[in-house]
């Protein structure tokens, strides 16, 4: 036999096997389709199948979920800050509790929330937008999630033990270095920083994979949902990101642990190389936040005015120049250190230019209002209260951009003020509204819209109460990070003003959350498309099944369900028998490849579980270095042994 | 301090309460040239930033007034790809008036910050700040070293004068800011940095660290007394005495407590044999406003807390408590009353 021939058969033999593969497709549809779907796709049941699972929607709900538990401590811990704050010369809270009490709420609002829930909230919905049936590399999506769960629960073990960090959520050396903070509180911090920046990265990793290579079949990059662009933008910035403060916190724990003096000013050290590294990452950490939430008013606003968001190029070069700019402006947190001035000058301007990306945006969504016919339902509600508050967030910002004005402001309760309204305003609200949104998806019932309506206004207005008086508080001298302050500097109303608003917020938040528990239960049953939107998430049931999508649908435009009418047209041809997924091109969405998807696994648990150990033990030796490594090495090597796989090359679909 | 236009602001309490209160500890004043130049391009921002504001919100209230109107371009009227040409152009007139007001914000903060640091270029006195946890070491540089001074947690400046002042520090970073002359400027361990101030007018001023330093943060304050230039060298020539005796049978033995026993080994007083360098100057003590970096004020009840249990009053200092005996406890105070 030639070559040519042994070629020729080999080829029959797999076209003769590529037949007898259970696929979609005509001759398999409906119940029996989706029964085959469902045992194929289905994780196995108990407390090991729990662990084990793979599954996009259960991971991002439980991301969710865990977020939104770490934002109901943070805030508990914001409320006794308040109470401490009610009064001049309050002694309800001690120094050292009150400065512990910051750094966690810091610590968890911005690393065990505001981050974590972006992700979760991408885990789970960003497959069903894109039309497909599991993220890219499940299994590292599962890791990702346990180890933010163990980072979290590290610091707040920690924190109950009475071994909780008191540096700041920054953890600015030489404060936080071995000679000023002996103990194991700065250590604690700094290794809660390295569980949340190995899952932050492997989310990242997760997701612009996802978002590149499994979209449906036409869904070209210019077709892609604005919340999936946000996503992309969002987690090409963690990867960018998260090496700097990756770096930060390693050097800071070698000085800890074995007496590096990277930050020792009198060991040819250097205090300040700590702020550039952190606020490398600690600036674009605010975008990292904030695209996903832009991401979530683009959604809204599409849906609730009845519409496309206008003019979409510009929101998506503002998203994509936004994730630039972040990068330019870290210096503008060190304006009072002293830096030579000059060039505190160009961070002044770059400062000011991220307004032009932003402001584009905010013209975007209020001229698809205009154009469109806005519906006033709970979601939209707070996409108004968004750009009601975010706005102010933004134009402080403008303000303090310029180092004359922040050399002032710096440090003060005007910065306070700012972050939190671009941070709750711009942030909270969006999710909060795009929680509402999702529910019925996520859950496959209605929140209930009075009570939904009641929390809208109790957080607006208690967000306004509870921060707006901070501008003044200031501009009156008052610095940040003070358990108290003295009487008679006028600081009375105001601090009392941001109390009462604070518990006004967290009445609110409380009943966002009975809201919740009780819609679970109670609430009306959705349809797949409760809102009359358009993008793929609603082309399936409320709850999705497991495997998301009987047929892979394919798009033609950018609102495929308000296009269409009847049916989308779908792809057919993967197996039924195996988890598959469908693989197409990076920017014309074209079908590619069919990629096998991983089974469930308890090898990413015991992973994150050998990696944990290794970092939390690391904290009391640098021995655990050496020791702790061999477990993570076994585990992972486990992990990614080599499986034997049935070869079935597959000629392109078309 | 006068108070004026206080009629018209009278109806909102928080703007009330900002523009009558004395300015103590406030940047809503003009008590130096720099807090000067802070308002003035501060209200140029707030008057830009107010008028943006508007114009979304006006923007937004329009576009949420004609939702019911009947030819929308909505997905209901299958005319959901169309848009308003209106946006389009709208689209571009915003492009250009944000950009126009960012730039002229831009070059406003530019010279205004230039003009700043020229303003600083030519500083007649010379003072260097040292912070440590949590208190500020003074020292009054003179080119004559018999004339230069030290003292603690307390500033003196001529009323009309430029004054530089050079910040370090002894152990984490801290920031100087005194609201109502100038901004802020951090103090950094291996690093020198300086901040210029010209007071305008005479009063005293209340400031205190800026950058998380550690447990007592929040009270590491700072008083300023800005005089009339007599006034100011009067105090100078005071500060260059040494300790005046103990005159009293008390005040003596309190005097041989604080130089033989716990005191000398962390606190100076000059003209004693108390030299040490760990805590702040006790020289004139008694002519300061404050107690323990304006924890509490100068009283002799203050003293007495402060003395017998810093660690209830200030709890992390690095001032122990030492257990004096009650009459030890009434010899050292009244030596430190002393302490003019």
């Amino acid at each position: 036999m030639t070559e040519m021939e042994k070629v020729g058969a080999e080829d029959e033999r797999l076209a003769r096997e590529r037949k007898k593969l259970a696929r979609d497709g005509p001759k398999l549809t409906g119940a029996k389709l989706e029964a085959r779907l469902d045992r194929a796709w289905h994780r196995p049941p108990g407390i090991l199948g729990w662990l084990a699972t793979v599954d996009h929607k259960e991971i991002g709900r439980r991301y969710i979920i865990t977020a939104l538990i770490f934002l109901a401590l943070g805030g508990a811990l914001a409320a006794l800050m308040r109470i401490q704050l009610a009064v001049p010369d309050n002694n309800f809270i001690s120094a050292q509790r009150y400065n512990e009490l910051f750094t966690m709420h810091g610590s968890t609002m911005m690393f065990l929330f505001a981050v974590p829930v972006m992700e979760g909230v991408a885990v789970y919905i960003i497959p069903l937008m894109l039309g497909t049936r599991s993220t890219a590399f499940p299994r590292l999506n599962a890791f990702s999630y346990f180890m933010y769960l163990f980072g979290g629960l590290m610091l707040w073990v920690a924190f109950a033990l009475n071994i909780g960090p008191d540096i700041g959520w920054f953890a600015y050396t030489p404060l936080s270095g071995p000679q000023f903070s002996p103990g194991k509180r700065a250590d604690v911090w700094a290794q809660m920083i390295t569980f949340t920046e190995v899952s932050a990265l492997a989310a990242a990793v997760v997701l612009v994979a996802t978002i590149l290579k499994t979209r449906a079949p036409g869904m070209t990059l210019a077709r892609m949902p604005l919340f999936a662009w946000a996503m992309l933008v969002q987690a090409v910035m963690i990867i960018f990101a998260m090496p700097a403060v990756a770096l930060a916190s390693s050097m800071l724990i070698s000085d800890r642990l074995v007496g590096t003096n990277f930050f020792n000013a009198y060991e040819h050290g250097d205090a300040l190389l700590w702020q550039h590294l952190f606020w490398f990452f600690g600036h674009p950490e605010v975008y990292i936040i904030f695209l996903p939430a832009t991401g979530f008013v683009s959604v809204l606003t599409e849906t609730f005015c009845r519409r496309p968001v206008f003019a979409y190029p510009v929101v998506v070069l503002a998203l994509i120049s936004t994730g630039i700019l972040a990068f330019g402006l870290w210096v503008h947190h060190m304006f009072a250190t002293g830096l030579p001035r000059v060039g505190y000058s160009f961070y002044t301007a770059a400062s000011m230019t991220v307004a032009i990306p932003t402001g584009l945006q905010i013209f975007c969504w209020l001229a698809t209002m205009w154009d469109g016919r806005p519906r006033l339902q709970v979601p939209m509600l707070y996409v108004i209260g968004f750009i009601v508050t975010f706005v102010i967030g933004g134009l402080t910002g403008v303000i303090i951009a310029s180092v004359p004005l922040d050399l002032e402001l710096h440090d003060t309760y005007f910065i306070v003020a700012h972050f939190h309204y671009v941070l709750i305003g711009g942030a909270v609200f969006p999710l909060l509204g795009i929680l509402t949104y999702w529910f019925p998806k996520i859950t496959g019932r209605m929140m209930n819209e009075t009570l939904g309506k009641i929390g809208f206004w109790l957080l607006f207005l208690g967000f306004q109460l509870a921060f707006f008086p901070m501008h003044f508080s200031g501009l009156l001298g008052m610095p940040r990070r003070v358990y108290t302050y003295p009487a008679g500097l006028g600081l009375e109303l105001p601090n009392l003003l941001s109390t009462i608003g604070a518990f006004v917020v967290a009445t609110s938040v409380a009943l966002f959350v009975v809201n919740g528990v009780v819609s679970l239960y109670r609430g009306a049953i959705a349809p797949p498309n409760p809102w009359g939107a358009s993008t793929l998430e609603w082309a399936t049931s409320s709850p999705p099944p497991v495997y998301n999508f009987a047929h892979i649908p394919v798009v033609e435009s950018r609102t495929p369900l308000w296009d269409v009418a009847g049916e989308l047209p779908v792809v057919t041809g993967l197996r039924v028998d195996e988890k598959e997924l469908l693989l197409t091109t990076v920017v014309a969405a074209a079908p590619d490849l069919r990629e096998p998807v991983p089974q469930a696994s308890l090898w990413p648990f015991i992973a994150s579980v050998a990696v944990g150990v290794f970092f939390i033990s690391s904290i009391f030796s640098p021995w655990a270095i050496v020791f702790g490594a061999i477990p993570c090495a076994i585990a992972l090597t486990a992990w990614f042994w080599p499986k034997e796989i049935k070869r079935h090359p597959e000629p392109v679909i078309s | 301090m006068t108070v004026r236009r206080r009629v018209p602001v009278a109806a909102f309490p928080l703007l009330a309460g900002a523009c009558s209160y004395q300015h103590y500890q406030s940047t809503f004043s003009s008590a130096a040239t720099e807090v000067h130049q802070f308002n003035t391009l501060f209200l140029i921002f707030l008057f830009v930033c107010t008028a943006m504001y508007l114009l979304v919100i006006a923007f937004l209230i329009v576009g949420l007034v004609r939702r019911r109107r009947a030819n929308a371009n909505v997905m209901e009227e299958r005319r959901h790809h169309e848009s308003d040409p209106l946006m389009r152009s709208g689209l571009i007139g915003w492009s250009a008036l944000v950009g126009t007001g960012l730039i002229a914000l831009a070059i406003a903060s530019f010279f205004a910050d230039r003009s700043m640091a020229s303003a600083a270029a030519d500083p007649k006195l010379s003072i260097t700040i040292t912070a440590n946890q949590w208190w500020w070491d003074v020292q009054y540089d003179a080119s004559d070293n018999s004339k230069m001074i030290r003292t603690a947690n307390e500033l003196h400046l001529p009323v009309g004068v430029p004054v530089r002042i050079l910040l370090r520090s002894n152990d984490v970073i801290h920031s100087f800011w005194m609201p109502s002359l100038a901004g802020k400027q951090d103090l950094i361990p291996g690093r020198e940095n300086d901040i210029s101030i010209t007071p305008r007018r005479i009063g005293i001023y209340r400031g205190q660290c800026a950058e998380f330093c550690g447990a007592q943060h929040a009270k590491m304050a700072l008083i300023v007394d800005v005089d009339s230039y007599a006034d100011f060298i009067k105090w100078w020539e005071h500060q260059l005495q040494p300790a005046p005796r103990p005159t009293t049978p008390l005040a003596q033995a309190g005097y041989d407590f604080v130089t033989s026993r716990n005191c000398s080994s962390c606190h100076s007083i000059a003209g004693t044999p108390a030299n040490g360098t760990v805590g702040p100057d006790l020289t004139h003590l008694a002519g300061r406003r404050s107690i323990a970096a304006g924890a509490m004020p100068m009283a002799e009840g203050n003293l007495y807390g402060w003395v017998a249990d810093p660690q209830s009053i200030k709890p992390g200092s690095h001032m122990p408590t030492i257990g004096l005996e009650p009459d030890q406890l009434h010899a050292v105070v009244a030596y430190l009353e002393t302490l003019k």
